[in-house]
């Protein structure tokens, strides 16, 4: 026993490590045809993006090794501090950070530019892990409720202030609450606002709260119905259903046409076919799809789709890089590329149903769900069926701080799948 | 357990949803996906040869030259010194930005044309300095050049292809040009020939990165064929030359073949004024001249009474339905009464009294009273104005009267030709052949175009039969075969009527009302004509001088070529058409014109004053007598 703690590639979950290779490999190629240009033909040229791609993947080797090193109560212990280190990063961004790319997300030094919400995601899903895995925690008190939400709505809110976008995938995190005994009344809850809201903006906040009005009212008299004196013990809910509705969609109005920058509106818009201008506001998602119809079944071929080569697709090695894939590597290529995905993240949630502490599980969870609704929003943004907002694939698109953080994320979870096998 | 099965859920429905939608979107979508119809690839066109265009001698008429747009992508016009560019395009700051915006309208990320047709010398200057100027591209066109300055009517013109055809149409694209008149326009197809297509990869700012698929789509140019037309520019040119001063036309047809030697309208313009930059200035001065409408052909299109060559038509119907023959005599006394009351009276100008007037002469002094007479016993033949006239009108219209001859050229006038039921439609009470004499004479209802006279004319020239007239001889030295052209029509005239008509008509030449014009040598035959016409001027009808006419061919014997000549108020045939259709006759039979004083006289006649009379109240023309 004492020769396998020492060895410590003892226990990995080869799969993952497969999975993770095939993923990076893969990316990394279509990166290259994404962001090469007749001049460079060198792989090591470092001034393109496909050469910086290769020495974050280099470079995040020794990030690996360090983390398969570190024993897991190591983890366990620190996930607090890493947490709040993390919170205050994201708050130094208001003083030091950059703006790039219309938000201040990025800290730059010497060239190198890094993503602190990256990293965030990380550590937000082990001082999840850390807070539920306590013996005395019950997910049905209302209290303990609280401290959860706070730890996932804290970072989100924090990077939210200047990139709505990204922080829309700490949601994800919902799915660990579920997991772990929340009652899904929240989630439908949460699908419901979401869809009035959605409703809210195709056809107008009046004719949502009078639709509301008539759904609360309807169930009302149904209760009543049933049951005479419903009314008189349940009229203090009543009545903060209606007004709570009114002002949740009167706030998300608000906040859909004053505080979002209209850009952010437009993109909403277009994907909800409410403007048809594919020149300008529409030109992103437009041109990704057509890129990608261009694939037909085959694909053109490496290096040869003339859409991507042509860099028809803005982002195309980042966002959109997912075009990259459909153009060359046509509908097959696409395909197995998300059924590789799905392959990663049922082996994650696989593993993660297999250990029989909680801490190990829940941080399973946080990586599989965040690896999820990074990928769900991606893809879906790419082949049209989500509105534009920039989340990077993981493990494919172009972004040091981006593969650093999912590398992180998977690896602290398949260190933490290893070491379960004789630590508990 | 079972908490775990809603990601599991989840990510399966994802997947076979995200799964689904790349079905739709590459497997369903993607089979109508044309790899060269894509913002990705950029097609360069290369615009080949136009045929050239020949007369039957082999002379030059229309040729190639080149010409260079200035193309513009707005999205791709970055700062320039627009003071310079303006300088080098010689045109004015407000007019720069003016095709600025026309251009950005069209679609700012599309090319379109900037600038049409650079001058030449203009083009070298610019072509030095483009790459100063992102976004601005040259675009090298085939556009016309007119050696001989003839023509103009029979030959068209081209201009830019109608935007919504460009639309529709697979072949054509925005600022392409496209035969638009005459020959240009009839035979645009074979004279096109095909534009090469070259394919280029490009990248979103129109860049161009390379061949696309190492040019496996590539097309190389056709250039157009060359045709050779049945024209005679020497003697188109003569008629033209000729025809200075006065408005009408002159039609000159091969009766053998059909074939158009020459076919003037008058006034006309130089085919040149419609190339390049002045083309648009210049069409708008042409198309707007509706006094002299110089783009309206008359020969194709103006119809008029046909007057007196009718009567040849009219004389051939008689002899066919056996109610005349050579020997048959009526008498004329001034005129023919064709009705009770005083003014039912048609004047004769035949200036022959109290003898007996037989078809030879009825024909050589044209008399009204012979074929008022004759016209009459056709339509009552059978006691039946209606039989009568329906069976006159299928006679004259198997001369090719009364409909669209089938020519090729894209402009034409049916004429009208009446039948029976036509009149009894048109009148409410009975009617006879006196109700409608004037046919007779052709005047009435018969209407013609000066191309149907022609024909006509040609029809008697082969005794009976004629061929289709055409203006197309040869594709690439290729003499063409199509039926249209190449089987003969014939008339109901049995060949044996021509005869006596055609000693009546060389009879006109010998000692009748052309005597004037014969050529020594030639035995020319044909029928002078006189078409009243009138104007209501101030609400009051005015009568105009008469337009006037002669149908002619020669030799009598082997018919080389028939003619006919139309003056706009030309008065009496004999004074201006007989001694035009003569000289050009002369000219085309022994190459040069002898009678100098004849040309000299013709040179010299100018309508333009009766012509301005008429600007003075441009109201309804009507021809006829009634």
């Amino acid at each position: 026993m004492r020769q396998e703690r020492n060895n410590i590639f003892f226990g990995i979950d080869w799969l993952l490590v497969l999975l993770f290779l095939l993923l990076v490999g893969f990316g990394w190629v279509n990166i290259y045809a994404a962001s090469h240009s007749d001049e460079s033909i060198q792989i090591f040229d470092f001034s393109s993006r496909y050469g910086k791609q290769l020495i974050w993947i280099l470079s995040s080797i020794p990030l690996i090794i360090l983390i398969l090193f570190i024993n897991t109560k190591f983890f366990q212990q620190f996930s607090s501090i890493f947490y709040i280190i993390s919170l205050l990063s994201l708050l130094g961004l208001f003083v030091f950070g950059t703006e790039i790319n219309g938000a201040k997300s990025w800290y730059r030094f010497g060239g190198v530019s890094l993503q602190p919400s990256e990293f965030a995601k990380a550590f937000t899903a082990l001082a999840l892990a850390k807070l539920m895995s306590n013996r005395k925690y019950n997910l049905d008190v209302k209290k303990n409720q609280l401290k959860a939400f706070i730890i996932i709505f804290l970072p989100a809110f924090l990077i939210a202030v200047h990139d709505p976008g990204s922080a829309i995938i700490y949601l994800a995190f919902f799915f660990v609450l579920n997991r772990e005994g929340l009652t899904l009344a929240y989630i439908i809850f949460g699908c419901t606002a979401i869809i009035s809201f959605i409703a809210t903006i195709l056809v107008g906040v009046k004719i949502i709260i009078g639709s509301l009005f008539i759904i609360i009212t309807t169930y009302l008299i149904y209760n009543i119905y049933r049951n005479n004196r419903f009314l008189k013990f349940n009229w203090i809910r009543i009545l903060t259903t209606y007004v709570l509705s009114m002002f949740f969609i009167l706030t998300g109005d608000y906040s859909y046409n004053h505080i979002l920058k209209k850009h952010q509106r437009d993109r909403f818009e277009v994907l909800l076919g409410k403007t048809t201008d594919t020149q300008k506001i529409g030109y992103n998602s437009n041109q990704s799809i057509e890129t990608i119809s261009s694939g037909k079944f085959w694909g053109k071929g490496f290096l040869e789709g003339d859409k991507t080569q042509g860099n028809f697709v803005p982002e195309q090695d980042t966002d959109y890089i997912f075009s990259v894939v459909g153009e060359e590597w046509g509908f097959i290529g696409s395909s197995l590329l998300i059924i590789l995905f799905i392959a990663l993240i049922f082996r994650i949630i696989n593993r993660a149903e297999k250990h029989a502490n909680k801490f190990g599980r829940i941080y399973g969870y946080g990586v599989a769900s965040v690896l999820f609704s990074h990928i769900v929003v991606n893809i879906g943004m790419v082949i049209g069926l989500l509105p534009t907002v920039g989340i990077p694939l993981p493990f494919f698109s172009y972004g040091g701080s981006s593969l650093w953080g999912f590398t992180l994320l998977l690896f602290i979870f398949i260190k933490l799948d290893a070491q379960k096998s004789y630590d508990w | 357990m079972k908490r775990s099965f809603l990601l599991y859920f989840l990510v399966i429905i994802i997947g076979l949803v995200f799964i689904g939608r790349l079905f739709q979107l590459q497997v369903v979508r993607g089979r109508s996906y044309n790899p060269v119809k894509t913002s990705a690839v950029k097609i360069k066109f290369d615009f080949p040869e136009r045929g050239y265009i020949y007369d039957r001698n082999g002379v030059l008429l229309v040729a190639n030259q080149l010409s260079y747009d200035v193309m513009i992508v707005p999205n791709e016009v970055t700062p320039l010194d627009t003071l310079e560019f303006c300088s080098l395009l010689k045109i004015s700051k407000e007019n720069f930005l003016k095709r600025y915006k026309k251009a950005v309208n069209y679609a700012p990320w599309l090319e379109s044309v900037f600038l049409k047709q650079l001058a030449k010398e203009d083009f070298a200057f610019l072509q030095e300095k483009l790459h100063k100027f992102q976004g601005f591209y040259i675009q090298k066109r085939i556009i016309r050049n007119y050696p001989i300055k003839s023509a103009a009517n029979i030959l068209g013109y081209i201009n830019e292809v109608n935007e919504l055809v460009a639309k529709k149409d697979n072949y054509y694209q925005q600022g392409e040009l496209i035969g638009k008149a005459g020959v240009e326009a009839q035979y645009e197809k074979v004279l096109r020939g095909k534009k090469g297509k070259k394919y280029f990869r490009r990248d979103r700012l129109n860049k161009i990165m390379g061949p696309f698929k190492d040019g496996i789509y590539d097309s190389i140019a056709i250039n157009g064929k060359d045709i050779t037309l049945t024209i005679d520019s020497k003697l188109q040119q003569y008629g033209e030359y000729l025809m200075k001063g006065k408005r009408g036309s002159i039609i000159a047809l091969e009766p053998s073949t059909g074939e158009i030697i020459a076919l003037v309208t008058s006034p006309n313009y130089d085919p040149n004024m419609m190339v390049g930059r002045a083309r648009s200035p210049n069409s708008v001065k042409l198309i707007g001249d509706t006094i002299n409408k110089p783009m309206y052909d008359r020969g194709l299109k103006g119809t008029y009474a046909p007057g007196s060559p009718f009567k040849l038509v009219n004389a051939l119907i008689g002899l066919q339905e056996k109610v005349i023959d050579e020997e048959t005599h009526f008498y004329c006394n001034g005129g023919y009464r064709y009705g009770n009351r005083e003014k039912e009276f048609m004047k004769c100008h035949c200036d022959i009294y109290g003898k007996p007037i037989q078809l030879n002469t009825a024909i050589s002094k044209s008399c009204n009273s012979y074929f008022a007479n004759t016209y009459k016993r056709i339509i009552e033949k059978d006691k039946n104005s209606t039989k009568g006239m329906n069976n006159w009108s299928t006679h004259v219209k198997s001369f090719g009267l009364g409909n669209y001859l089938g020519y090729d050229l894209p402009e034409g006038d049916k004429g009208l030709i009446p039948n029976g039921d036509y009149y009894s439609k048109m009148y409410k009470y009975r009617w006879n052949a006196s109700t409608n004499i004037s046919n007779a004479i052709g005047q009435g209802e018969v209407l013609t175009t000066p191309i149907q006279l022609a024909n006509v004319t040609a029809a008697i020239a082969n005794r009976g039969y004629y061929y289709t007239p055409h203006v197309l001889k040869r594709i690439k030295n290729k003499a063409i075969t199509d039926s249209a052209y190449t089987i003969r029509k014939q008339t109901t005239i049995d060949i044996k009527h021509f005869d006596p008509i055609i000693e009546g008509m060389h009879e006109v030449f010998k000692t009748g009302t052309a005597n004037w014009v014969n050529i020594k040598g030639i035995d020319i035959v044909g029928k002078t004509g006189t078409s009243e016409n009138f104007m209501r001027i101030d609400g009051k009808k005015v009568k105009l001088p008469d337009h006037s006419i002669l149908v002619a061919f020669a030799p009598k014997e082997n018919p080389k070529i028939s003619v006919a000549v139309f003056i706009e108020n030309g008065g009496y045939g004999s004074t201006v058409a007989a001694p035009i259709t003569s000289l050009l006759i002369e000219k085309y039979l022994t190459g040069i014109v002898k009678r100098k004083w004849i040309e000299d006289r013709m040179l010299k006649t100018d309508l333009s004053s009766i012509y301005q009379s008429q600007i003075l109240a441009p109201k309804k023309f009507e021809t006829g007598t009634k």
